[in-house]
């Protein structure tokens, strides 16, 4: 991390407790977020993100499906929808491609990604739609009380699973990856500095970009399965996690007490789906090819 | 304002209802739509992935109808017109996002070509079967606007007046076809560019500082800003106030879901779409739309050739059901007939405004096919003794 991330380039208001204010939609606080939890942790590396990479504000658009980590966009000071569960991916998709000036950040938990909205995750991945995913894992549907998710791991204790979960896990970079992802990582809440850098980066990659984040949750899984509170869960984090940048992410399955591979694992040039369609455009239709975005955003 | 010629096909055509209805989204100004296949409404998608390269715009083929349905309100919210099409499963599919558009006032259209149902039922074949399903289909309460055209012409005709309305009352608009208007190859005329009323968005006047993103203007709808222009708004599902934020509390509920519901009064009494036709001396009186509303033609014809004094309405916009024109004849009319193809929808509608001054008479059809004339005659004859 440079010098230069540390400043803070803009004004931050006479009676702001804390830099990520002008973020936030203060009047919207306190937050629904548990004590201990690592949302806000990833929303504040996600301020830094966009403070550092210098994006136009008002052209950032923050989307979000629902559960905790669905309320994301509520608290963020840009344009901002909170959609149904699992298609906050497909509403982004269109307002992308509506609005291509837009970046499109799709901000959502592991539930809403990866079950009920798993088909659109990696459709939207196929097409190397230009969104940029951010997946706060905290391996469990915590808004509804503690239920299982396809990333709950194996033998932990859940609202639904009460003598402990045996279905096998999605591995999320790997899905990511296989589905044609252009940058895939993985960080812990923990590695707040790595995660900032990878926001950034995400925000000036074009193409689909997934970032996984590795989230406590006290209150619904860790309290259950005896895992202490927010501040043990960084220990784990810090005890447990290996940075292996360029890893293989078929090795990086998680597991409840495992090893947690962290790092960049994918970082790739594939065209985009904007630039897929035009180049088949223009060769079949030539001259007669007319942009979208000078009908879309008109103002009929 | 006018159509935008680029989308606009003018000249007489001779084409089917779902070719029709894609025309109409073009000259309405919908320049984004996302689908997913099934008959019998992806002809009008297939033809608007032909066109649209060539006018200015996107077609986007989703991996299934929760995507669609979605996929077009994000587009709407980046500052396109957009819609999606389907049939009867996929309308089932919709249904979440057509709540959902209810609540944050997504100003975007539905096309259902419908077929027999429930479930895969009749894949080809005509049906009116989701006539309910339209106006109910999602949780909660809200309204939405439904339109249902009898000809290819009305398929382009009433496709812009579906997208003049949802922008004017910020709703979903439900187009109502059925697999026979769908497939009918008619005669289509489609004017000039300037010939063709276009509502435009309802955009704020108001800087960013003044603009609360739900407060209601005069007529009960609240305008309008899109992504990217610096208002920094929030759209949510959840029950919000005026700026949009969620607010778990029973007065917001209240204000906002009734207000959701009170926006769409003028189109159910007096601003209803409705084609009459000799009610003046009327005995009884058809109710019927869509395709049915053709068969029903005949068998009125045949009605007063036997001097029976038998009277056509014939309802365009079915939701708001415009109970107060049916009330009105209801007090001067023996009984009204109302064939349909499903097994008693609007009839209950009828039944409700007529509310036992004059006898309501349900013509059903399973579907599959269009009714005989001849039975919707005997039952006009019953009704008339």
């Amino acid at each position: 991390m440079t010098e230069t991330t540390l400043e803070i380039p803009y004004e931050i208001p006479e009676d702001a407790h804390n830099p990520a204010e002008p973020f936030l939609r203060m009047e919207r606080m306190p937050h629904i977020w548990c004590a201990g939890c690592g949302i806000g942790t990833t929303v504040n590396c996600f301020t830094r993100a966009l403070l550092d990479s210098k994006a136009n504000l008002d052209k950032v658009a923050v989307v979000s499906g629902i559960g905790c980590t669905g309320r994301v966009a509520g608290y963020a000071r840009l344009d901002s929808f909170h959609t149904t569960h699992g298609r906050a991916i497909p509403f982004a998709t269109g307002l992308k491609l509506a609005n291509p000036e837009l970046q499109v950040v799709v901000y959502s938990g592991d539930g809403d990604l990866f079950a009920i909205g798993g088909n659109h995750f990696i459709h939207a991945a196929r097409r190397n739609m230009d969104l940029k995913v951010i997946c706060v894992n905290n391996m469990i549907y915590a808004m509804t009380g503690g239920q299982t998710a396809p990333t709950t791991p194996g033998t932990a204790i859940t609202a639904t699973a009460p003598y402990g979960v045996f279905e096998p896990t999605f591995n999320l970079v790997a899905l990511a990856e296989a589905a044609g992802a252009s940058y895939v990582a993985r960080w812990t809440t923990y590695h707040v500095k790595q995660l900032a850098r990878s926001m950034e980066e995400i925000l000036k990659k074009k193409g689909f970009c997934f970032i996984e984040v590795i989230s406590p949750c006290p209150t619904l899984y860790q309290r259950r399965n005896k895992m202490g509170d927010g501040l043990d869960a960084m220990k784990d984090y810090k005890a447990k996690s290996k940075i292996r940048n360029g890893a293989p992410t078929g090795e990086c399955a998680l597991s409840k007490t495992g090893e947690i591979v962290v790092g960049k694992f994918v970082d790739r040039e594939r065209p985009d789906y904007l630039e897929l369609l035009r180049a088949q455009m223009v060769q079949a239709l030539g001259d007669r090819y007319v942009e979208p975005e000078d009908a879309c955003c008109s103002e009929c | 304002m006018h159509a935008d010629p680029r989308g606009v096909l003018t000249g007489v055509h001779f084409i089917d209802g779902d070719h029709a209805c894609c025309e109409g989204t073009l000259a309405a100004g919908a320049r984004f739509a996302a689908g997913y296949p099934i008959t019998p409404s992806t002809e009008v998608v297939e033809r608007f992935a032909s066109r649209i390269p060539t006018v200015g715009g996107l077609f986007i083929q989703m991996e299934d109808e929760l995507a669609a349905s979605i996929t077009i309100q994000g587009a709407v919210w980046g500052g396109a017109k957009a819609f999606t099409v389907t049939s009867g499963p996929g309308f089932s599919l919709m249904m979440e996002h057509i709540g959902y558009a209810a609540m944050t006032e997504t100003p975007c259209v539905f096309v259902n070509v419908q077929r027999g149902g429930p479930s895969t039922g009749l894949p080809t074949l005509p049906a009116q079967a989701d006539m309910m399903q339209a106006r109910w289909g999602s949780h909660g309460d809200y309204g939405i606007i439904a339109l249902c055209p009898n000809s290819p012409q009305e398929c382009f005709d009433l496709t812009i007046t579906a997208f003049n309305l949802s922008e004017e009352f910020r709703v979903p608009v439900m187009l109502m076809l059925d697999e026979c208007v769908g497939h009918m190859t008619e005669k289509v005329v489609i004017p000039e560019a300037d010939k063709i009323a276009v509502t435009p968005r309802r955009y704020t006047t108001l800087p960013p500082e003044e603009f609360l993103l739900f407060q209601p203007k005069g007529d009960e709808v609240p305008d309008m800003v899109k992504a990217g222009d610096g208002y920094r708004f929030h759209v949510t599902g959840l029950t919000h106030d005026q700026r949009g934020y969620p607010s778990m509390n029973v007065e917001t509920q209240d204000r906002l879901v009734r207000r959701l519901l009170d926006k769409l009064k003028p189109l159910g009494n007096g601003r209803a779409l409705c084609d009459t036709e000799d009610l003046e001396d009327a005995d009884v009186v058809v109710v019927s739309y869509g395709i049915t509303s053709r068969v029903a033609q005949r068998a009125l014809r045949m009605a007063r050739q036997r001097g029976i004094r038998a009277g056509k309405f014939r309802l365009i916009s079915a939701w708001p059901f415009p109970a107060e024109r049916i009330r009105e004849l209801a007090g001067r009319v023996k009984a009204f007939v109302v064939p349909e193809l499903n097994l008693g929808q609007m009839v209950f509608e009828v039944e409700r405004a007529a509310a036992g001054k004059a006898k309501v008479i349900p013509v059903s059809h399973a579907g599959g096919t269009v009714h005989n004339p001849e039975t919707i005659l005997k039952a006009i004859v019953e009704a008339a003794q």
